[in-house]
């Protein structure tokens, strides 16, 4: 161990050289998470208002899916969704559209249970009024329900993103160019990995505080004057 | 040959990288259980000079992908002069990435026995560690316990990763018998199913677990 003198000497001009790498892909990887999010959102609402009302075998069918989902590896599920199924079918898509219908399937899963305690939250004494002033089971729903679940969910949902963002990170298996590829991009063609990592780490650090303080400052102004 | 017995002949690589799996996320539990209470311990008692560090090491983990993490230390660890192989290096991203969370778990379940509590287990002359261990931590073991087994389940899919700097656990065996054989989808069924019954085990106890503690739930 001798003397505390570093041999390794930091460099990061490769690293700036090359930031346009990074750049263009912190821009997808928050790209693919919204996109993901939007679909698995789709999913997951739909799933949650058909269990809530739906008979025992819908309802296993979508346990079947949520436990699936949950207690396999997201990497294993991207291999699955690129190599799997399109060499058992004998077609093929793009590692972007690939990673998108995984990520947004993942969070579909996840986005489920979210929405599903939700509608469960909703006070009772809300659907009752709802049915006292003559609502369809329809206009319960979308009238009563879902508002008052949304608001409930909305902080879930923020995480929810936050985390997806920094699942984006496992596109780069498949080559998606998002952020963490370009890191691989600088590692692999300038040898600067200490370098790379220091500066992509941070990157992903701040970018999820200021996604998430965004949406807490968005909730508050959606949740205005509504709390009890 | 059959599916079947493509399936049997494939078995012996994906036991191997079971094992390893296995080996990792269980180092990786017992260790983050250990440093994850005590920094659960902290955050609820800590001066301020202990928590605030604690609490920037927390954040920071929480808030990068784990992928990042563990190519952070891979590659960085070296530099710092701190020569470790593969295997010891990702062990150690891993654990210190699960203490954050066990951590908060923990936090969490210390926090949420109520003041009263304290209160009397000092009118009964306790000190603090007596407080702590005859009044505090039994009660807050039970919240702790069932998501704690459900983050295990996080701990064994997030061994997953390890594939990726070239440790061969049941991904990485997996992805090398379908690079011999060309047959993608059976194998990466079987290696699910075996993750699905690792976790889908752990998720069930949590849950019962769950049921059971319910009752100390005002």
């Amino acid at each position: 161990l001798g003397g505390s003198a570093l041999q390794y000497h930091l460099n990061f001009n490769l690293i700036w050289k090359n930031f346009d790498k990074l750049a263009w892909g912190l821009l997808l990887s928050i790209e693919l998470a919204v996109i993901a999010i939007a679909i698995g959102g789709m999913i997951g609402l739909g799933l949650a208002v058909i269990y809530t009302g739906g008979n025992k075998v819908t309802r296993s069918l979508i346990t079947a899916y949520v436990e699936f989902v949950r207690n396999v590896p997201l990497l294993l599920l991207i291999y699955l969704v690129f190599y799997g199924i399109p060499s058992a079918g004998g077609f093929a898509y793009g590692p972007v559209e690939s990673f998108v219908a995984t990520l947004a399937l993942y969070s579909g899963a996840y986005l489920v249970e979210i929405f599903r305690s939700g509608l469960d939250a909703v006070p009772k004494g809300a659907i009752d009024a709802g049915k006292a002033i003559g609502l369809t089971p329809w206009q319960r729903l979308t009238a009563v329900r879902l508002p008052i679940m949304l608001r409930i969910v909305l902080p879930a949902l923020s995480n929810a993103l936050i985390s997806l963002f920094k699942d984006t990170s496992l596109a780069s298996v498949i080559a998606v160019p998002e952020l963490t590829y370009g890191a691989n991009w600088i590692k692999t063609n300038t040898f600067r990995a200490v370098e790379v990592w220091m500066v992509v780490a941070p990157i992903y650090l701040l970018t999820g505080w200021i996604i998430l303080a965004t949406l807490r400052q968005l909730e508050r102004t959606l949740l205005r004057g509504l709390r009890r | 040959m059959t599916l079947w017995t493509y399936l049997a002949n494939t078995m012996p690589f994906l036991w191997q990288g079971l094992a390893m799996t296995l080996f990792v996320s269980g180092l990786v539990v017992v260790l983050s259980l250990v440093t994850g209470v005590l920094v659960g311990v902290a955050f609820a008692y800590g001066p301020w000079w202990l928590r605030w560090p604690l609490r920037a090491f927390s954040d920071i983990m929480r808030g990068t992908p784990l992928l990042v993490v563990i190519f952070t230390f891979y590659y960085l660890l070296p530099m710092v002069q701190i020569n470790l192989q593969p295997l010891p290096a990702v062990v150690l991203a891993l654990a210190l990435f699960k203490t954050a969370q066990v951590g908060e778990i923990a936090r969490g379940a210390v926090q949420s026995i109520p003041h009263g509590q304290t209160d009397a287990a000092k009118a009964i002359g306790l000190k603090f560690a007596g407080q702590l261990r005859y009044v505090i931590l039994p009660q807050a073991v039970r919240r702790f316990l069932p998501p704690w087994i459900n983050s295990v389940t996080d701990a064994v899919k997030g061994s997953s990763l390890i594939s990726l700097v070239g440790i061969v656990d049941l991904m990485l065996a997996a992805q090398q018998v379908i690079g011999r054989t060309y047959n993608p989808l059976p194998i990466y069924l079987l290696a699910a199913a075996i993750y699905f019954a690792i976790n889908y085990s752990l998720s069930v106890t949590s849950r019962r677990l769950e049921a059971r503690y319910a009752y100390i739930r005002e």
